[in-house]
């Protein structure tokens, strides 16, 4: 190649260098943190990839993307597998990706929080609209592997109990890509053609978080929430938390805490009624016998026994009161008797009027009535009124005589 | 959706337990606490009544293509 110089086309370079690039780097793993995610309408993803210094812009295709388990966000850090290219358009560096998983946590794990996330928010797992379990359970719906532990666990619960509960059984897949439909079509039909029933128990054994995936399907999660039938839901063991699980009016830990649930609210309830029925025996003996004490005390106060002593005792103390009665009067009467005599005889001494019967007599100058002392205001053809101890005079003066 | 035509059991346990309290507080007549505690009698046998009613019964749906939906009894070992 001597000094000719050698001159590239754009679109010719592009693509030398698109080939090289895909020649080297045909399938390749990175890691990196999505951004500025935008999933085109078209199906198409596009992002690009980032670490502490540097980014690469990615793409993914509706083939790919649509199978994706997950929903890329912004922040998320994801393992990708693609090939470099470019996009010869723009000449732009980019990584088809053929297949992302979230670094870190599995797509399951993901999933099953994004998941939860959104239903949270959309109310589904809202404590006030759960419906209360019945307090006493008897006619009970479980759906479950015919075969599994589940089952299993449930009926030795029941049985030791020896509890006379129905329980109708509707096998259900508890695993695999069938079992979410055939649970959502279960509690439908449990719904439609037993409405008899009084609870409904959805769950499984204990199992890795694949086995449990069915219980944190969507459709699962929409069915409980539909049905009419309160459901407790027990899936795996004590620290398996499904979906199902938020979304269920009641958790059982495990299939056979479900069962203990059930029986043992029961067994309760027997124990409640025998201590009311005692309480209620017991209470009525006290208020009869309280009853029958008082009337007792009644009974043998003296009022009955002797039932004239005490009207004697009454007569007695009413003639008591008589005499005293009489008594006071009397000794009233004698002092009011007195003390008039008393006034009487006063009254007679003070009669100015009383010495006339000694033969003295009042004389009164007529007619202004006055009582005369001394001849002096008195002049002869006067007349006079004299007041004698019994009767009066009417006299006309004669003569006078001046006593010096 | 009141399953049992008769009063329900959540219902006849509720006025049993407000009977055994109104006697237990003493304030009833001779004659009303007799009519009450009869009838406190009559709710908790009707109470054991309830819990004794349901039979024993293990069954399992058997469903068909077309969707037939029937009850068989369940045994543990049943396949």
């Amino acid at each position: 190649m001597f000094n000719e110089k050698r001159v590239y086309k754009i679109s010719e370079i592009n693509k030398i260098v698109k080939d090289v690039l895909e020649a080297s780097f045909s399938n390749i793993w990175l890691e990196g943190e999505i951004s500025n995610f935008k999933f085109h309408t078209t199906g198409t993803m596009y992002f690009s990839l980032k670490d502490e210094e540097a980014q690469i812009s990615a793409v993914m295709y509706k083939n790919i993307a649509s199978q994706l388990r997950f929903l890329p966000e912004d922040g998320m850090n994801v393992l990708i597998r693609g090939k470099l290219t470019i996009f010869l358009k723009r000449g732009q560096y980019q990584v088809t990706v053929y297949e992302m998983e979230p670094a870190g946590k599995g797509a399951l794990q993901l999933a099953f929080e994004q998941l939860k996330e959104r239903l949270l928010k959309e109310g589904l797992f809202d404590e006030d609209r759960k419906r209360p379990i019945p307090l006493l359970p008897q006619k009970i719906g479980v759906i479950t592997s015919p075969t599994g532990a589940a089952i299993r666990d449930i009926l030795s619960v029941i049985g030791r109990r020896f509890a006379n509960v129905e329980i109708l059984i509707n096998p259900v897949r508890v695993q695999g890509d069938e079992a979410p439909g055939e649970i959502v079509k279960a509690i439908g039909e449990m719904n439609k053609n037993f409405p008899e029933l009084d609870v409904l128990i959805i769950g499984r054994g204990g199992g890795s978080l694949e086995d449990l995936c069915a219980f944190n399907e969507e459709e699962v999660a929409r069915a409980i929430y539909n049905s009419r039938l309160p459901v407790i839901s027990a899936v795996g063991h004590e620290i398996d938390f499904t979906i199902s699980d938020f979304v269920a009016d009641k958790r059982a830990a495990t299939p056979s805490a479900a069962a203990e649930l059930v029986v043992q609210n029961k067994q309760e309830l027997v124990n409640t009624i025998r201590s009311y029925r005692s309480r209620l025996e017991n209470n009525l003996r006290y208020i009869f016998q309280s009853y029958k004490s008082r009337f007792q005390r009644a009974k043998d106060s003296i009022i009955f026994r002797k039932p004239f002593e005490l009207v004697n005792q009454l007569q007695q103390e009413l003639d008591n009161l008589t005499d005293r009665i009489t008594q006071t009067i009397t000794r009233f009467i004698e002092i009011q008797r007195g003390t008039f005599n008393l006034f009487a005889e006063k009254l007679t001494v003070l009669n100015p009027l009383a010495i006339l019967g000694r033969g003295y007599s009042v004389t009164y100058k007529l007619p202004e009535n006055k009582i005369l002392k001394d001849t002096g205001n008195i002049s002869l053809g006067d007349r006079l009124k004299i007041k004698l101890y019994k009767g009066e005079i009417i006299s006309t003066v004669e003569e006078k005589q001046e006593v010096k | 959706m009141a399953k049992k035509s008769e009063t329900k059991f959540e219902d006849a346990l509720g006025k049993l337990e407000k009977i055994v309290t109104q006697l237990e507080e003493g304030e009833v007549s001779l004659d009303n606490s007799l009519k009450i505690f009869e009838e406190g009698i009559q709710l908790s046998r009707l109470c054991a009544k309830k819990l004794e009613e349901a039979e024993k019964k293990i069954e399992i749906l058997t469903k068909t293509k077309e969707g037939k939906i029937t009850k068989r009894p369940f045994e543990l070992k049943d396949e």
